[in-house]
């Protein structure tokens, strides 16, 4: 398998006085599609965050591709440019088009020319399957079509690792599957993700391995078919008790 | 068909009795009082209409881009004080935007004594009355500076006194484009353009406590752009500073604007405590109108009448800005 | 796999690097930032000793004119203010009888203390307030109880300021409420006319509404009744509040959901007792911030009625300056009642700011 692509090394982080992520260790090797679940609270999302830096660690090492993230901004910098991240509403840039929302990113920080950014930003748009909403504004667009453009954004920079923050969970039932679909043809194409969702089928079908989270601690990890059908701890059996459908 | 009854029961019947009644109303109370001033008028022996306007106003306007001597009509002296108040506000309104971004921008700085002092101009600013900061300005412009005979120099031809700012003019003339300069002399400085104590404290006075006023509004439309822009922005790997050049500011913009105009307009309407320190705006002038002639009505209408105007011709250009650039929806 | 929960919840660890840490984020995080640290600080290192210097230490605080004198204003005269303060704080009002506006003064705003947190609103409140009020008029007024009549024209300064600002925003808020109904009515010709009240009020400067009052509220009112001047500008200026009022209820009203109004007319009430019962209520206490923040502008607003020869705060401020003696000490004179002006001011807003985030709490339990 190699070097981990990403590794946590007793991470810890406070917010104020809450000690929302207590001694997590982490490895994810490359390719690896991680699914992570938990009830609400648990540090899940914030767990996520800390691999391209939106939050940062109080203590312990966040080590992405062989770099360890630093308070320097040029080294987080550096980082976000190989993960990419997807968020439960969407933050798509509602003053730029469609086009521009995915072309922002490789012109500004890619330096790539127009032309060839625009060009690239198609294909990824083709690949989520919103080519034609191109040259329209993100309020035009339902949300499902937004998510996915989403996707296509975070896309175009060519990132060796996605992260998914809960990215069907802000959708109407009926477009969470036109979304799952497009991040299971990211994961059948070998795209390390990590994905924080509730979608249990979703990781059934997909995941390498899922993780439960509960008070800021990985309490238990696992291939999906014995995860779900094993589940080891007891608060694993809780949680799952209450997610799953009947 | 059945006819539609007009009674009690029915709903619009009920409003139309309602209106007409709160309509004989208001006619009763306006004839009344038209009828007290009518005879109030007379009793002072006061005339009415606006006849009085191609009178001499025999009075003097110390200044302001309309030629104006005390042998002109009044109504000059009305359109000079309406340039005058258009001359202040479209300046102070020059002025004022730039600082109060800055100053806005300075709230949400990362270093804390800049926020720490920005966030003093506004607090003091926006919690003194403005006439009490019009004449603490004017004041100290008029005791403090140095007497016209022997002035400041700012800047090799610009002068500040007493008298006011005096800087260079440039003038058409025949041969090109001509800078006129100040010149110092026994009793003051002559030549170039004079921008008077009054004038200047207006200005200063209405810059800086609208520039606290604009501060806010900068510091909120900031503010109200979510944060998931700015971490969808950071997390595609974009520096700090593009993130607020790309996405920050130009969706504050649109918040910005409507609040802006507001601040615009009660810069505007602030200039007329002008007549508190004597510059020669349009209420000054009426006042001095009113205070001549004792056509109160007439005058009070011209100046209301004038703010209006600028209140609409602003609210006509804001609603096509901000149909121009709302953002697409579905 | 799993893991036990062994690791124990801790505090957090101190922040790294301390005061040195802290300097580097808050003062010098990037070359920018550094040199504006430096150029303030700087800055400040020049001002601050001569301020000092200036406003105390060199500072004359007895009334002695030829101590002020000799200071050249190389130093504050603060004695301008020992000499004058009770014209400044009480106007023309008779001298001996000055112990009366302070007392009222007093009265209001320990009153205003008691009312300001939410706990002491209840239905009684609002009668409370009538015996402080006539209270408030009759020891400024007289004329009763052994106190001898003082003319308003005699009233002035700080109590002065506190009238008219109280009696402008007690009678400006009901005519709002009026305004703002009428606004929203269904009815044409009675939103028609209060759309243009409210819009012509707004669109002109206060001056204008001043001017009103003193050149033709005497032409309007029939011979033989006259109006004081007092009370001509306190007509004046709730008529102009009024519309401010309104705009401020009727984003109380908008921001009500319709379903409130829809409920109740399902249930059968009249418009009146919806209005009165359910929806006014709420938009009333939504919008109880705005409303500080219309106390607070008000009360900067009187400052005006100096134009219109009212011896407010300002206007008393004036008079005081007036004395040829003691003109040159103006800068005192303005920063003693600028700074009663923005003790206040900072006070109501502080509060305002404490009473949004109370009810925000309130509300969403």
């Amino acid at each position: 398998m190699g070097e981990p692509i990403i590794e946590l090394r007793r991470v810890n982080k406070w917010f104020g006085r809450f000690h929302v992520l207590r001694d997590v260790d982490l490895a994810v090797s490359r390719g690896e599609r991680i699914v992570i679940c938990g009830p609400s609270g648990s540090g899940k999302s914030t767990l996520i965050r800390c691999v391209n830096g939106l939050e940062e660690h109080e203590e312990g090492a966040v080590v992405v591709d062989g770099v360890e993230l630093t308070d320097d901004h040029r080294t987080v910098e550096r980082i976000r440019r190989e993960v990419g991240m997807v968020f439960q509403q969407f933050n798509l840039f509602p003053h730029l088009t469609v086009l521009e929302n995915v072309t922002l990113a490789p012109i500004e920080v890619l330096r790539m020319p127009r032309a060839e950014a625009e060009a690239r930003a198609r294909d990824q748009l083709a690949r989520v399957r919103v080519a034609d909403q191109a040259a329209k504004f993100p309020g035009q667009l339902s949300g499902g079509q937004q998510q996915r453009v989403a996707i296509a954004r975070a896309l175009c920079m060519q990132p060796r690792i996605m992260l998914f923050d809960e990215p069907t969970s802000a959708l109407d039932p009926e477009m969470v599957k036109e979304v799952l679909d497009a991040i299971l043809d990211l994961a059948q194409q070998g795209m390390t993700m990590l994905v924080v969702t509730h979608e249990m089928g979703f990781a059934r079908s997909v995941a390498d391995r899922v993780i439960f989270m509960d008070h800021g601690r990985i309490v238990e990890q696992n291939a999906p078919g014995e995860f779900f059908a094993h589940p080891e701890n007891e608060r694993t059996r809780d949680f799952l008790a209450k997610v799953l459908p009947r | 068909m059945r006819r539609p009854r007009i009674s009690w029961s029915t709903r619009s019947g009920r409003a139309l009795v309602y209106q007409a009644a709160f309509l004989a109303i208001l006619v009763l109370a306006g004839w009344a009082l038209w009828r007290n001033t009518v005879h109030n008028l007379a009793a002072r022996q006061i005339r009415s209409g606006f006849r009085f306007l191609d009178q001499r106003a025999g009075f003097d306007i110390g200044e302001g881009p309309v030629p104006y001597t005390p042998d002109a009509t009044y109504l000059r002296a009305f359109a000079a004080g309406v340039a005058n108040t258009l001359r202040v506000s479209l300046l102070g309104i020059l002025l004022a935007t730039p600082l109060g971004t800055l100053i806005g921008l300075g709230r949400l700085s990362r270093n804390l004594l800049v926020r720490a002092l920005s966030a003093a101009w506004v607090e003091v600013l926006r919690n003194v009355p403005l006439v009490i900061q019009l004449f603490a300005w004017y004041l100290v412009l008029t005791e403090l500076l140095p007497d016209p005979a022997s002035p400041l120099a700012l800047a090799p031809h610009a002068f500040l006194s007493k008298a006011g700012l005096q800087v260079p003019l440039p003038l058409w003339q025949a041969g090109g484009l001509v800078l006129e300069r100040p010149e110092v002399g026994t009793f003051g400085v002559t030549g170039g353009l004079a921008l008077t104590p009054e004038f200047l404290a207006l200005l200063l006075g209405l810059v800086t406590a609208t520039s606290a006023s604009i501060a806010e509004i900068v510091r909120s439309g900031v503010l109200a752009i979510s944060k998931g822009q700015t971490e969808a922005a950071l997390a595609l790997g974009l520096s700090r500073a593009k993130v607020v050049r790309r996405v920050v500011l130009p969706q504050a913009l649109r918040v910005i604007v409507p609040p802006l105009t507001s601040q615009f307009l009660n810069l505007t309407k602030n200039s007329s405590l002008a007549v508190a320190i004597g510059y020669p705006d349009v209420v000054s002038i009426a006042n001095t109108a009113i205070n001549q002639n004792g056509q109160a009505l007439e005058c009070i209408l011209i100046i209301m009448s004038v703010y209006l105007t600028i209140n609409l011709v602003t609210a006509v250009a804001m609603g096509w800005y901000n149909r121009h650039v709302a953002l697409v929806e579905r | 796999m799993s893991e036990a929960l062994s690791a124990a919840v801790r505090e957090p660890p101190p922040p790294d690097g301390g005061a040195v840490a802290w300097l580097r984020r808050n003062l010098f995080s990037s070359v920018p930032s550094a040199l504006a640290t430096l150029l303030l600080v700087a800055g400040l290192a020049w001002l601050l000793p001569r301020a000092l210097d200036w406003l105390a230490l060199r500072a004359v605080f007895r009334p002695d004119y030829d101590a002020c004198r000799a200071l050249e204003h190389r130093a504050a005269c603060w004695g301008f203010v020992a000499e004058k303060h009770r014209l400044v704080l009480f106007g023309r009002y008779p001298y001996s009888e000055q112990w009366r506006p302070l007392v009222a003064t007093l009265l209001f705003v320990g009153a205003l203390a008691a009312s300001a947190h939410p706990r002491a609103w209840r239905r009684w409140l609002l009668a409370a307030w009538a015996p402080v009020l006539a209270a408030f008029f009759l020891l400024l007024r007289g004329g009763a109880l052994g106190l001898s009549p003082v003319d308003p024209a005699e009233w002035g300064g700080l109590p002065l300021t506190v009238v008219l600002t109280a009696v402008v925003v007690a009678a400006s808020i009901p005519v709002g409420v009026v305004l703002a109904l009428g606004r929203r009515s269904a009815m044409p010709l009675v939103r028609g006319l209060t759309t243009l009240y409210i819009e012509l009020v707004r669109g002109v400067p206060l001056i204008t509404v001043l001017f009103v009052a003193s050149f033709l509220f005497p032409l309007l009112l029939p011979q033989g009744l006259k109006l004081d001047a007092l009370a001509r500008v306190a007509l004046a200026m709730t008529f102009f509040q009024a519309a401010y009022m309104a705009e401020v209820v009727r984003g109380g009203l908008q921001a009500l959901s319709r379903g409130q109004g829809e409920a109740a007319e399902a249930l059968g009430l009249s418009w009146w007792r919806i209005q009165r019962r359910v929806i006014l209520p709420q938009a009333l206490v939504l919008v109880i911030p705005a409303f500080v923040n219309s106390l607070l502008s008000t009360f900067l607003d009187t400052s005006l009625v100096t134009v219109v020869s009212i011896y407010d705060l300002t206007g008393a401020l004036r008079l005081a300056l007036g004395d040829p003696r003691w003109r040159e000490f103006f800068l005192e004179g303005y920063l003693f009642v600028g700074t009663l002006y923005f003790a206040c001011s900072l006070a109501m807003s502080r509060y305002s700011h404490w009473l949004e985030r109370r009810l925000a709490r309130w509300a969403r339990t």
